[in-house]
């Protein structure tokens, strides 16, 4: 960024985000009886690619980059824009527009979806700010921002039993995992008297007969990043929220909001609590990282493997492929280039994740609009009625299950070697082996949809018509994950730049 | 650029087909796989490689694009082809426009979607024997899986799920295997090695830039990654006992994907195991010469014998391709010039005459709607020139001589023979020798049921002459195994030169 321009400027992506959100209320209130669905679509969608757009150019700029002065600072040091803060604003934006625009004709025929588009894009706008935030006290505030629209957002449908209980079960877990997570922050601000992320690494090593306090705090915010990204020990509203919520909702969820939760994990307990002044206070985060990472991804996996219903089913891989992602926590050794790899690796694993997620998710979201029902059964034969999408689909899933002609199967490796480089080979054994267990179900989907008749020659009469935005969406998400197969370069640089810049 | 352009073609080729109607799809997908026929041709005409591609010789058509860089370690679109590679490129090209034609009778569903996805599967064929880079070549090989999956699950036979979900599992599972074998090999590497390109690895390895890893010695990990990928690559050739994938695969498959299974699909795993165990790991490949030629030898006559007691034509045919990858894995294990490029030159072979074998086979089938050997006699007088060239194929599989299939094992068991590095070598090849025999048992056995003798058919379907689209690429198969059978040279000469540096690289202590 040049010298003549105000530093706020680089709080630009945020700031269109929230703007549009505020954009799309103004929409409804000066038309609240017309049904402009397809306004506030486009308004929304808009938004989020001029946001993604910003974010794009800005990362190719080296705005915050060590290159051209380093992070960007505001608000008395409670903001900080750096690389690792535009490579996840970059996800969000792109789950977000995805999302906006598939829903489109999801809420097609519902009677007032303008209050879907702007919770959706308000919490993305949340974060945006929590991938910038610098103190712990904006990162509560804006974790809250994420929370409550997520919570309404559940609970959309409310004429839905399934819907609003998934909504009731999210929003009793979410407020008793938020009052932890501020308990926490407050046990660290007792000890060591700050919420800047620097202020508090500086204080840790020093804490003498507080160091008990601090590393209660410590881990009640660990307990509060495993709610917001669907880990072991607080995974359970994750199955039953993302199932019972409408599915592009469940899709906008276990993408951008589990990343959401990974940028202030990545975040805090690089800056706030570095590894080594952790383990003068005998607080040993990695390891539990690392056991958390091992019990999530098996978790995951294996109730996976058991599921009859392909949205169940997806929320629980979600769950799999979180212990994935924290991986990039759990097998930090100090070293400053092995750390940022496979901290570097775990990001570019959230970003394919994002698009191959958000995929199958909306997929998922066109199997209910037809009504096909929600059982592996129920896709029997799609492949006839709907070539393409289910073509998407199957990208969707080899891709989770990391295989090699997609780009689940980089980011996938690059982690596990990334692992294995810094010794700790038996998280990527587990993570190997949780691959292989996952290539069971996620096949499932694809054996139905292609290879298994469907039970009589009329079920499939109700795939009739071609959601075009929704298609598109799809679509658009299958070409992206095979997309960044090629172009993996690029982001694993950005990356693995970002996240070195937390060591 | 030419490979490039070659392989990009392909999945141009594939793409366009996927969305043509499906009334000329098939017409398409002939005329298009057409340009990279003759595109490979044209690659055959140009080609100046000499020797191995791996070992440090010179690489024809060579092209290295930086794509990305992984702990320290770059990958990269990496591509060119030597003797060993340009005969298969050359056989895959040659058998998709003929298995495409093959597929006009009996493919008669979604025929769009079908032969993009033959197309898309040649093009991943063609860049599995074009990657000089472990990761790119590994996505070409992952990504045959998935239209080969797709198309035995949705155009097979009753029992396709099955055969497809087992297809899927085994030569998934057996990839995995690989893939941690090869990265043990490359942790054990450690800096002595900067890319992910073939040719470094293997010069490093053969420059003794193994170290220790994780406290294990290098002679350890070698072996070690040595078992892992010849147990991964066996599944795919496949050897005895990993072969049982094979036959319900083949029997469910429609023909023209049989074809491809048997023609080339099979010799991605020899031409693996070549490139990988044979090329890179020689120290270990001579150290269990005994071991890899008694399961060799088991193949060749276990396979034979399975085929022997087979009533299904299809099956026989499958099952003797067990026994024909035997040979080739005998040829690879002795280490001479004759044995390693006899091996290779019967890939093409075999690739040629089983391709053959399936199509005829299939073309009776689309006649009789049967392919038991108790249910036909004397198809002869109904089909005289189908019967006619599946004779001669037959014959061509037996090793008659100035046949294709003659030369290829005739090279094997010259190179055998006397091979220096693997003890009682003469005694392996009399064994190996001896399934000759069977297999003429066998394939002489049905021709006789089936084939001659007074004509019954158990079922109601007029049987006439095949139409000339069935029977044209039959003809085209025959033609060029007599020209191979006739001229190996044309081939041999090429992997000779390629095959001796191989062969160079392993120590005789015997």
């Amino acid at each position: 960024m040049s010298e003549h321009v105000p530093l706020w400027t680089a709080l630009l992506p945020v700031l269109i985000l929230g703007v549009t959100g505020l954009a799309l209320l103004l929409v409804d209130t000066i038309r609240p009886n017309a049904r402009s669905n397809t306004t506030l679509s486009v308004v929304s969608a808009l938004g989020a690619l001029a946001s993604l757009a910003v974010t794009v150019w800005f990362v190719a700029e080296g705005t915050g980059d060590v290159s051209t002065g380093g992070a960007i600072y505001l608000f008395a040091d409670a903001i900080k824009v750096d690389t690792l803060a535009l490579f996840f604003t970059a996800i969000f934006a792109s789950v977000t527009a995805l999302v906006v625009v598939a829903a489109h004709d999801y809420f097609d025929d519902h009677d007032s979806p303008a209050a879907f588009y702007s919770l959706t894009v308000f919490a993305a706008t949340g974060m945006a700010l929590l991938a910038v935030a610098n103190s712990l006290a904006v990162v509560f505030v804006a974790l809250e921002m994420v929370s409550l629209p997520s919570y309404a957002l559940v609970a959309y449908l409310k004429k839905n039993r399934g819907s609003v209980e998934a909504g009731l079960k999210y929003f009793l877990i979410g407020a008793l995992s938020s009052a932890i997570f501020v308990f926490g922050i407050s046990l660290v601000y007792a000890a060591t008297g700050s919420l800047i992320f620097s202020d508090v690494a500086a204080e840790i090593e020093s804490l003498e007969g507080l160091a008990g306090v601090a590393g209660i705090g410590i881990a009640m915010i660990i307990g509060g990043v495993a709610f917001k990204t669907a880990s072991v020990p607080f995974h359970f509203w994750a199955p039953e929220a993302y199932e019972g919520a409408p599915a592009p909702v469940s899709a906008f969820l276990s993408s951008a909001s589990k990343a959401a939760g990974f940028v202030v994990a990545f975040r805090v307990f690089t800056e706030a609590f570095p590894i080594g002044a952790s383990l003068v206070a005998d607080v040993n985060w990695v390891l539990a990282f690392g056991v958390l990472a091992a019990v999530t991804m098996t978790v995951g996996n294996f109730a996976a493997a058991v599921q009859e219903n392909v949205k169940r089913m997806l929320a629980y891989s979600s769950i799999g492929h979180a212990g994935y992602a924290l991986i990039g926590l759990g097998a930090l050794s100090g070293s400053a280039a092995g750390d940022s790899a496979v901290m570097g690796a775990a990001m570019a694993h959230l970003l394919v994740y994002g698009f191959m997620n958000t995929g199958a998710f909306l997929f998922v979201a066109m199997a209910e609009r037809w009504g096909v029902g929600r059982t592996f059964e129920d896709y029997a034969g799609l492949a006839r009625r709907a070539p393409i999408a289910c073509t998407a689909m199957a990208v969707f899933m080899f891709s989770l299950a990391g295989l090699p002609p997609f780009a689940g199967f980089f980011s996938k490796y690059v982690l596990f070697m990334g692992a294995i480089d810094n010794g700790f080979v038996w998280l990527a054994a587990v993570g190997a082996i949780n691959s292989v267990i996952s290539l069971y179900y996620y096949s499932r989907v694809v054996k139905a949809m292609f290879l298994d008749d469907p039970e009589s020659s009329s079920t499939l009469d109700t795939v009739d018509s071609r959601p075009t935005a929704l298609y598109a969406a799809v679509v658009f998400a299958a070409v992206a994950t095979l997309l960044l197969l090629p172009g993996f370069g690029p982001v694993i640089e950005t990356a693995e730049a970002a996240a070195s810049a937390l060591f | 650029m030419i490979l490039e352009a070659f392989i990009a073609f392909t999945f141009v080729a594939a793409l366009v087909v996927m969305v043509a109607p499906d009334e000329w799809a098939g017409k398409l997908a002939f005329g298009l796989s057409l340009a990279p026929f003759l595109g490979s041709l044209y690659l055959w005409s140009q080609f100046d490689a000499v020797g191995n591609a791996l070992t440090g010789g010179t690489i024809a058509f060579e092209s290295r694009i930086e794509w990305l860089e992984v702990g320290g370690r770059s990958i990269s679109w990496f591509v060119g082809l030597d003797g060993i590679s340009l005969p298969l490129v050359v056989l895959t090209t040659f058998l998709v426009p003929l298995a495409i034609v093959s597929a006009w009778t009996p493919i008669d569903t979604r025929q769009s979607q079908f032969y993009g996805l033959l197309l898309f599967m040649e093009a991943n064929l063609l860049g599995v024997f074009a990657a000089l880079d472990f990761f790119l070549w590994f996505i070409f090989w992952e990504a045959v899986l998935v239209p080969m999956y797709f198309l035995i699950g949705v155009w097979g036979g009753p029992r396709r799920k099955y055969a497809a979900i087992k297809f899927f599992v085994y030569t998934n599972a057996a990839s995995l295997l690989m893939f941690i074998g090869f990265m043990s090999l490359t942790f054990a590497l450690g800096d002595s090695v900067s890319s992910f390109g073939l040719p470094e690895i293997t010069q490093a390895i053969a420059a003794g830039g193994l170290g220790t890893w994780f406290g294990f010695e290098a002679g350890t990990i070698a072996m070690a990654a040595f078992l892992a990928m010849f147990l991964g690559f066996a599944v795919k050739v496949p050897i005895v006992p990993v072969h049982t994938w094979l036959p319900d695969a083949h029997v469910e498959a429609p023909t023209p994907v049989s074809v491809l299974l048997a023609g080339v699909l099979l010799k991605m795993g020899t031409y693996a195991l070549l490139r990988f165990n044979f090329t890179m790991l020689p120290d270990q490949a001579s150290a269990l010469a005994i071991p890899i030629a008694a399961i060799a030898v088991i193949s060749v006559i276990y396979g034979a014998m399975l085929a022997l007691a087979q009533k299904d034509l299809k099956r026989i045919v499958a099952y003797s391709s067990v026994s024909s990858m035997g040979y080739v894995i005998l040829g690879l294990v002795v280490f001479t010039e004759y044995g390693v490029g006899g091996a290779t030159f019967q890939m093409v072979a075999h690739g040629l005459i089983s391709g053959l074998m399936f199509m005829a086979v299939g073309v009776m089938y689309n006649a009789t709607h049967t392919r038991m050997v108790g249910d036909m006699s004397g198809m002869a007088d109904r089909m005289p020139v189908t019967v006619g060239i599946l004779v001669a194929g037959a014959f061509g599989y037996m090793g008659l001589p100035l046949m294709a299939g003659f030369a290829g094992e005739f090279f094997i068991f010259v190179g055998a023979f006397g091979a220096p590095s693997l003890p009682y070598a003469p005694i392996f090849t009399a064994l190996a020798m001896f399934g000759i025999v069977v297999v003429a048992g066998y394939l002489l056995a049905a021709m006789q049921k089936t084939l001659f003798g007074p004509f019954r058919l158990e079922t109601d379907y007029e049987v006439g002459r095949a139409p000339l689209h069935d029977v044209a690429p039959l003809a085209v198969l025959l033609a060029a195994i007599i020209v191979l059978g006739v001229a190996p040279d044309i081939f041999f000469e090429m992997i000779r030169d390629a095959a001796g540096p191989v062969v160079e690289g392993v120590s005789v202590d015997v």
